[in-house]
């Protein structure tokens, strides 16, 4: 595949390979425990487990596997009002593929498909603006989320459907925002990290000058990257760069996507229908304020939460879930004391056992051969 | 075949003159007897079909004569949509149990195909499914020998549904199993892997994606009968559908307490299937192939049953794609071509597109 397989290549990753080591070693702290670099997006974790980078890495770089997966972080009181507003029978309910499968309290959309609900998945929420042109009898409700990178797609759809006149979509939107989520893993006491790799999609949207707090006040260096596996890789060489010169910027690796101001069309999009929630509840991490965005009064008719009453209540997470320590580093997935047993993607219990996105998943379907390694010594 | 018994005498092959199948297709009157006699007997025509007895009766020494074993299976098929680039339901219906019986090394005879009809399909559409796996079974040298039509209410079912089951004999001396597989053992393909799952999403119309991917639907016995030749120590084989070679590799590591480990630069995938793959966040070791087969063979006949295969107009892109190796039980892993190692695990149900 042109343009993909550049960013694949073997011998380029052997050199990049190369020069991790020989930084790493250059850097005093690496030698007393390992640097922890968290890849805030799920689109990173999910290309580190693809291409098996983690195994190539040095010993010395520990990567910690960040909340941008945001099938993961959905609570499950709000599966729980997906559920409820799919089971209306004059919904046709839609949604991304992978959301398909949270468990909400008492059933995931999939569970609801089988008892009859009319639940249809879809590529984009202007699909889902296509299903109400055709069925001018039914309400279709599309299930926005997502972090900025989907943001727009939704907020341009609701933006069409006002054009057009239609009044029988709505969308449910959970769609949150990755900057007070760092803010709140940054302000967390028992924070073990060294560095970011930022989220290459969301920054496409919103550029790079959002995330200048993290260098500024937090003094953590963060490297905006691709999500090919060299883009990876070079990323977190730039990473090691800054600790080892002592610096804490905020840098672009993905320049040939990312600018950095950002996409102006979709930020306009963005600004015209949302505004910001007050707070937003995140499996595994709780409540963070400002983390999450609604449809503004204008758009109230596009609203689903205000279309449909909704149940709204509330599920506390399962209490010996350790989701929330996995996403800030804390500990491993595999430390965790459900990790395999109790949850696993069969029946998953907390977030990152969810999608293949999620941290736990991830190491759970594609394994952590060094990890494994690790583990044996450890034990021994 | 439930025929009331009046209409054996005549043998005059009825004919269908309404434009849909319904209900009265289904109530073993005359409507059903017509539907049969148009859109099956004509298509299937054969001396086993012929007497349209309630069962087919074969002479046990001549199906003796090709082994001594039988070898017996079922499958249902309920692909959506019903024809796609590369096939249809009823050419799947019989590559797919025919493909059943050979993967254990059997010689397949006779099969059977029982139809359930969603009320409201086109008896043309019925003929040229009918028509279709005739020429396919014609082809592969199988005769369809026995069956039954049920019609049921709209929505009962989702257009047509067809169950195939199919005998064949495996011949004295050969045992293969997918518990079988060794140490240093090596894992081949017949060819490119993915193109069947990509064709059916994409011929279902709902990624908007034009694909030329075709389905690579085709019965494989007259391969398998090559590669048996000239690699008889073969220990394992399976035919690659659903879960694609993933499941198949994870199946055979579980069953023989072995670790697989393939290369991803030697797995054969066109380039096509990634670029389908990859803007719909889909993994292509797991999508359905409905011609393809994974073989476990020992070292030192891998490269007589790589020739065999290639010499073969199926198998003529095969490959040697990994080795079986000790270790944990029931692992796979991969070698990424990227440079790095991944586990290649069983799905846990269906393959989901990623968000972004």
């Amino acid at each position: 595949m042109k343009y993909i397989d550049e960013f694949r290549d073997r011998e380029k990753a052997q050199v990049l390979v190369k020069e991790i080591e020989a930084l790493v070693k250059t850097i005093p702290l690496a030698k007393e425990r390992p640097i922890h670099i968290m890849e805030v997006c799920g689109g990173h974790t999910h290309s580190i487990f693809r291409y098996g980078v983690e195994g190539m890495l040095p010993r010395e770089i520990e990567l910690v596997h960040g909340p941008g997966c945001p099938v993961c972080v959905l609570p499950m009181g709000r599966v729980d009002d997906c559920v409820a507003i799919a089971e209306r029978p004059e919904v046709i309910f839609t949604t991304f593929g992978d959301a398909m499968r949270v468990p909400g309290s008492k059933k995931s959309l999939m569970q609801a498909k089988g008892d009859g609900a009319d639940i249809r998945m879809v590529y984009s929420p202007m699909d889902a603006l296509e299903l109400a042109r055709k069925n001018p009898d039914r309400e279709v409700v599309f299930f926005g989320i997502g972090f900025e990178t989907t943001m727009p797609s939704t907020a341009l759809t609701v933006l069409q459907a006002e054009a057009e006149g239609i009044t029988n979509f709505s969308v449910f939107c959970n769609h949150i925002t990755i900057v007070p989520t760092i803010k709140a893993i940054l302000d967390s006491p028992d924070l073990h990290l060294d560095g970011f790799l930022g989220p290459g999609h969301v920054s496409m949207v919103i550029g790079t000058a959002p995330y200048e707090f993290i260098a500024r006040f937090y003094k953590k260096p963060m490297v905006v990257a691709g999500f090919e596996p060299l883009d990876v890789l070079q990323s977190i060489w730039m990473v090691l760069k800054q600790i080892k010169e002592g610096r804490a910027d905020i840098e672009n690796q993905y320049q040939r996507v990312v600018p950095e101001d950002g996409n102006a069309a979709a930020l306009d999009a963005v600004a015209e229908v949302y505004e910001l929630r007050e707070f937003f509840e995140w499996r595994g991490l709780g409540s963070i304020d400002h983390s999450g965005v609604k449809l503004r009064d204008k758009y109230a008719r596009f609203d689903a939460e205000r279309k449909f009453a909704i149940p709204n209540v509330k599920i506390a997470d399962p209490k010996s879930c350790q989701c929330g320590e996995v996403l800030k580093g804390v500990i491993k997935p595999w430390q965790c004391k459900l990790f395999g047993s109790a949850c696993t993607p069969e029946t998953p219990l907390g977030a990152l056992m969810v999608s293949t996105e999620g941290a736990c998943s991830a190491y759970y379907q594609y394994g952590s051969l060094k990890a494994e390694a690790k583990a044996e010594v450890d034990a021994a | 075949m439930n025929i009331i018994p009046q209409f054996r005498s005549g043998r005059r092959l009825g004919k269908v003159n309404v434009p849909t199948v319904t209900l009265a297709h289904g109530g073993g009157g005359k409507a059903m007897k017509d539907l049969i006699d148009d859109v099956f007997v004509a298509a299937f025509d054969n001396a086993d079909l012929a007497p349209l007895e309630d069962q087919a009766r074969f002479d046990l020494a001549s199906i003796a004569a090709h082994g001594d074993r039988l070898a017996f299976t079922t499958d249902s098929f309920v692909v959506d949509p019903l024809q796609f680039p590369g096939g249809d339901i009823g050419k799947l219906a019989v590559c797919g149990t025919i493909n059943d019986l050979a993967v254990g090394g059997a010689r397949p005879l006779y099969l059977s195909c029982a139809v359930i009809i969603e009320e409201g399909v086109t008896i043309d559409l019925m003929r040229e499914i009918a028509r279709s796996m005739a020429a396919s079974a014609r082809a592969a040298g199988v005769e369809i020998v026995t069956g039954d039509t049920k019609v049921v209410h709209k929505g009962a079912c989702d257009k047509l549904f067809i169950t195939t089951t199919g005998i064949g004999a495996i011949r004295e001396g050969l045992n293969l199993g997918a518990h079988l597989a060794r140490p240093g053992d090596v894992v081949l393909v017949n060819g490119l892997l993915g193109d069947h799952g990509a064709a059916i999403l994409g011929a279902r119309g709902d990624m908007a994606l034009e694909t030329p991917i075709e389905s690579d639907c085709a019965a494989l016995h007259e391969l398998i009968a090559t590669l048996l030749a000239a690699a008889p120590g073969t220990r394992a084989m399976r035919d690659a559908t659903r879960g694609g070679l993933a499941t198949v590799l994870n199946e055979i590591a579980a069953a023989s307490n072995v670790t697989i480990e393939i290369d991803e630069t030697a797995t054969p995938i066109r380039e096509e299937v990634k670029g389908f793959c990859e803007i719909l966040g889909l993994d292509p070791l797991y999508l359905a192939n409905e011609g393809k087969i994974v073989v476990i063979v020992p070292a030192e006949e891998a490269d007589a049953a790589l020739a065999a295969f290639r010499a073969h107009p199926l198998g003529q892109l095969a490959a040697a794609i990994g080795r079986v190796n000790e270790g944990e039980a029931g692992r796979v892993t991969m070698k990424t071509g990227f440079g790095g190692r991944r586990i290649v695990d069983m799905l846990v149900g269906e393959q989901l597109p990623r968000i972004c």
